[in-house]
């Protein structure tokens, strides 16, 4: 019975959490465009569901995952687990904390996975690209990119390095990669930077980065606590655009070698002919 | 209905696979790495049959509510074939979208305690109350901004590397004179303010539009948007902490 509640609690917000766009869409669907929205049950219907769908999904969260996903991220960054026995941290060392990095990759991989906006982003992807970008190769690739960029945002945190020295470096390998990859991809995976960071991911990227910044002396909460989602909206971006690279360049070998294996025959033909 | 139960119970077992990673990774870490036992099993296994049931819903209701509203108003209005109430479209959803965004809610809180605490503004509830809100309107400006140049990109088929290189130009440089304080809280404001409902539609926004309109690739032309809605919420911020201080 309680969960019931809950659940109607969780409904509600959404539902004001959706209430602006419903009226823009509404407002504008009746003002300007003054036609009825076409299949109006079945949009209806479909509006329904992704608001029990995301309340579902936000108040299991709630219940499940990030009370432990947190917990995790705190004992992993807490200074008893990193140096075992020694009370006070005289000094760290950046391979101390090696446990938080695979964590961070791993979390970062799987949350990316179950994330909503990605799964609809990947949907239409395929759709649009009539099947030649396969949406679960891009989610896994989007996946690999954060879990990249929030191991290398811990590691910043650890050492104490500037961020814009990684953001700029990124950027930097962007612009690279723009030129030499194939152009259908390009506006797919500037996108795909920033729909990684919603629901799931955030919160528990957020409890690691203020569990690191707030056990690592020198280290401020505040500040050094921010900044694990801009590297989790970079490294897609080269991620995706890797994967790109890397199925051209493979499509690329294969069509090399049918062409030798077709060169071969036809030589071999025109011997046979001369002969 | 038999049918439509089939297709129900295969989105089931796709949502279980999606959150199979999630549950591999926290069994690890929790028995192999830390080694202690999982606390409230119960509990945690209700809320996954909910994140698993809530996932199905949201896909199930995208591809029948979210995606045809976003691409028959994309229509529509091509079909009008009034650009400015188009914009004016444009900059709503994501002004609209963004100002009650709950993410970036929070974050304006925090970030208005951040400045507080560095002493950037007074350290009384008013100020920071004043700071929160100017931020969250600074994003939200900068998202209606990002939509709305995205959206003419696709009318007139700009190329998206150029705005978009330019647009890190923008940032790198404005990062070089912008208050040091403000720099982390501006990288992650454009993170924040893509929602889950917001990303569908503006995604379908642009695939309809780019296909209404002749000439225009969805793929090439009608991603994007979301791009450039991360994109300016920095260099809209780090203009913020610059009046500001």
């Amino acid at each position: 019975m309680d969960l019931f509640f809950e659940f109607l609690t969780t409904l509600k917000n959404t539902v004001i959490d959706v209430l602006p766009i419903l009226s823009i869409i509404l407002g504008f669907q009746l003002l300007v465009i003054r036609k009825p929205i076409p299949h109006i049950k079945q949009v209806g219907y479909g509006f329904f569901y992704v608001l029990i769908g995301l309340a579902l999904f936000l108040l299991g969260l709630e219940k499940a995952l990030f009370p432990l996903g947190k917990m995790m991220a705190e004992q992993l960054t807490a200074p008893e687990f990193i140096h075992a026995g020694e009370h006070v941290l005289t000094s760290i060392h950046w391979s101390d904390y090696k446990w938080v990095y695979v964590f961070a990759a791993a979390i970062g991989f799987s949350t990316t996975i179950a994330e909503p906006s990605l799964i609809a982003v990947a949907i239409k992807a395929e759709e649009v690209s009539g099947g030649a970008i396969s949406a679960n190769s891009l989610r896994i690739s989007v996946a690999i990119g954060v879990a990249i960029g929030i191991a290398l945002g811990s590691y910043r945190i650890v050492v104490g390095h500037p961020i814009h020295y990684y953001i700029i470096a990124g950027y930097i390998v962007v612009v690279i990669q723009t030129f030499y990859c194939p152009k259908l991809i390009v506006p797919l995976a500037y996108d795909s930077g920033g729909v990684t960071t919603s629901t799931v991911t955030v919160p528990l990227v957020a409890a690691l980065g203020l569990g690191l910044a707030s056990t690592i002396p020198g280290r401020s909460p505040l500040i050094d606590g921010f900044g694990l989602i801009a590297f989790a909206s970079l490294f897609p971006i080269i991620a995706v655009m890797a994967y790109a690279q890397l199925t051209e360049a493979k499509a690329r070998r294969v069509e090399q070698k049918l062409e030798k294996r077709n060169r071969i025959k036809k030589d071999k033909q025109n011997k046979r002919n001369l002969n | 209905m038999n049918h439509q139960f089939l297709v129900f119970l295969k989105a089931l077992l796709g949502s279980c696979k999606d959150l199979l990673p999630i549950i591999l990774v926290i069994a690890f870490f929790q028995f192999a790495v830390l080694q202690q036992p999982m606390p409230n099993i119960g509990d945690i296994l209700i809320g996954l049959t909910l994140v698993v049931l809530g996932l199905t819903f949201f896909i199930y209701g995208l591809e029948m509510g979210l995606f045809p509203i976003g691409e028959s108003m994309a229509q529509a209005f091509a079909k009008k074939g009034s650009i400015s109430w188009l914009l004016t479209f444009a900059f709503c959803l994501g002004f609209g979208t963004t100002v009650a965004e709950p993410s970036l809610i929070a974050v304006a809180k925090e970030a208005a305690i951040v400045a507080a605490s560095g002493g950037v503004i007074s350290d009384t509830l008013e100020s920071q109350r004043s700071y929160a809100n100017g931020l969250r309107f600074t994003v939200a400006f900068a998202v209606g901004f990002a939509i709305v140049v995205g959206v003419l990109r696709i009318i007139r088929g700009w190329p998206i590397q150029y705005l978009i290189l330019g647009g890190y130009v923008v940032v790198v440089l404005m990062t070089i004179i912008a208050p040091s304080w403000i720099i982390g809280i501006a990288y992650d404001s454009g993170g924040v303010t893509t929602s889950t409902i917001t990303v569908p539609l503006v995604t379908a926004l642009g695939v309809g539009l780019a296909s209404a309109i002749k000439g225009r690739n969805p793929m090439i032309d009608g991603f994007g948007l979301i791009a450039f809605a991360s994109l300016t919420p920095m260099i809209f911020v780090m203009i913020y902490g610059m009046v500001i201080s």
